[in-house]
């Protein structure tokens, strides 16, 4: 019989969430919200309270006001029975004793561990990354950088075609900055979505005077008395730029939790349906966790980068500890924002999928439908609200459209679905 | 006082929406059960699904077209759903009356 320290006994109830971005904050209000009976604590690296990240590409990087949007506010903090910690990083985990060390060297026991860390934009590994003017676009900290950098800067060049990539390109285009958007994929947002939406945000960012050069690489950044000064091509063109803003996608913050032997690696933590990784009574939820999905190509496992699949993990984790079953998973979803036009996603596109256009992408408004063995898999909807919100009930039940010319209508709505529970 | 009431499982939880732009953000602030208002307000995620019980004299928020499209991927939609993101606090919001989904 294992001897139990008293110590431990009394935390079995205490649950630790580490990461106080979008997921932890939902898993910690989910958790409050369903009276959970033992101690909430979330720990969180960043020294602020805890803030909305979608609008750091965004209305922040190019309006008046760089203030994070708090997800909560101050006196909710000071009101909630949630144990609030910023501006401590764990860097320790220690599943046979149940506790987690912070880099302020404070241990901390739970009955119940949530990594909900999330993850550092990847560094790009070309020479001259370290210049000042080079930024990446995360975390507050990194736009309170961004900012101060763009006052006076004419150039800039994104590396990268990817949705933070280009939205920060709106965002620069909207401040009057000359934009060169550099991707060495064949295409933009080769990774997330169809040729169709990529070819429209393309001529999207043309059309306001963004230089786009797709299947291009960067060989090195340039700079001079330690600044940045532009980027040499693969093909050994110079473009000159005051900024540089590599936007190549996230690592996941998972290096502790792998040093404890959860099964993943760096590039995510393997979990299952509950978000239940392979240490008893550790979950990992959003950006980090690697989960098999039903909804990608072959079904296999991946991580999946958006605030609704946070919400998504939150919700699964409180109903495991709460010892409720878990519910039907819904397809993912995601969106963005570029010169006032919305792109909306529901499901993940694949690359193999036969894409269906819903009206035509020169035109204005359109959705794009991706069929996979005849079926809906997902959809793209650029200001098209209604082809979104009935896409999700569709998606969700894999329809297999009777008839294709009503998919290619963009007259004809989509049929509507009565929404499974949730 | 701009005091609105939420009904939760048939009891009433009455708030005060000063300072708060819309009644999600005062549903969320005051953890109002089955409001997430995931998406901040940008009428993409249909997380803040409310039943508008009464209005007060003077409020007018009508139900613009994008709100109806996200109102149909909601559970259970009567002609009293509303996003409470859509919703927003004003001079007159005050005895407002929603009850939320359960």
């Amino acid at each position: 019989m294992t001897e139990v320290n008293p110590d431990e006994r009394s935390v079995v109830n205490e649950v630790l969430i580490v990461g106080a971005g979008h997921a932890g904050v939902a898993l910690a209000v989910a958790l409050v919200k369903a009276d959970h009976p033992g101690t909430v604590t979330l720990i969180g690296d960043e020294p602020c309270l805890p803030y909305e990240r979608p609008p750091l590409t965004k209305r922040l990087l190019y309006g008046t006001s760089a203030v994070a949007v708090p997800l909560r506010s101050a006196e909710y903090w000071e009101r909630s029975p949630v144990v609030l910690r910023t501006g401590e990083r764990v860097v320790a985990v220690d599943p046979e004793r149940r506790t987690v060390r912070t880099a302020g060297g404070s241990t901390v026991g739970y009955g119940s561990l949530v990594w909900a860390a999330g993850g550092r934009a990847a560094a790009c590994g070309l020479p001259g990354e370290e210049l000042h003017g080079v930024h990446t676009l995360r975390d507050h900290g990194d736009l309170t950088a961004l900012r101060a950098d763009l006052t006076g800067a004419r150039r800039a060049v994104v590396i990268g075609g990817g949705y933070i990539g280009l939205e920060a390109a709106a965002a620069l285009r909207t401040l009057g900055v000359a934009v060169t958007v550099v991707e060495v994929a064949p295409r933009l947002l080769a990774r997330v979505t169809g040729s169709v939406v990529s070819g429209f945000f393309t001529a999207l960012h043309r059309g306001q005077g963004v230089d786009v050069r797709s299947g291009t690489g960067v060989a090195a950044i340039l700079g001079r008395d330690g600044r940045a000064t532009g980027v040499r091509l693969g093909d050994d063109t110079t473009l000159p730029a005051d900024v540089v803003i590599v936007g190549v996608g996230m690592r996941p913050t998972v290096a502790a939790l792998v040093a404890a032997r959860a099964r993943g690696d760096a590039g995510g933590i393997d979990v299952d349906a509950e978000c239940r990784t392979s240490l008893p009574g550790v979950y990992a939820i959003g950006d980090c966790a690697r989960q098999p999905n039903p909804w990608s190509e072959h079904g296999g496992a991946m991580r999946v980068e958006s605030v609704h699949n946070a919400g998504q993990h939150a919700s699964a984790v409180a109903r495991a500890i709460a010892g409720l079953p878990p519910l039907d998973p819904a397809p993912p979803r995601f969106w963005s924002t570029q010169y006032g036009r919305e792109l909306r996603t529901v499901g993940l596109p694949a690359p193999t999928d036969e894409q269906v256009a819903r009206g035509d992408p020169a035109l204005g408004d359109f959705s794009v439908a991706y069929l996979r063995d005849g079926r809906l898999a997902a959809l793209d909807a650029v200001d098209r609200p209604r082809d979104f919100a009935r896409a999700q009930a569709l998606v969700a039940a894999r329809w297999c459209p009777p008839d294709p010319e009503v998919l290619a209508s963009p007259d004809r709505d989509l049929p509507r679905l009565t929404p499974a529970a949730t | 006082m701009k005091t609105v009431t939420f009904v939760v499982d048939g009891v009433d939880r009455v708030l005060d929406a000063t300072g708060h732009a819309n009644l999600m953000q005062v549903a969320v602030e005051n953890d109002i059960p089955t409001i997430e208002g995931e998406c901040g307000g940008d009428m993409t995620c249909g997380t803040c699904h409310v039943y508008l019980e009464s209005t007060p004299e003077g409020y007018d928020a009508p139900r613009g077209a994008d709100e109806e499209d996200m109102l149909e991927v909601v559970e259970a939609p009567t002609e009293a759903s509303r996003l409470a993101c859509q919703l927003p606090v004003d001079e007159s919001v005050g005895g407002l009356r929603l009850r939320v989904p359960t």
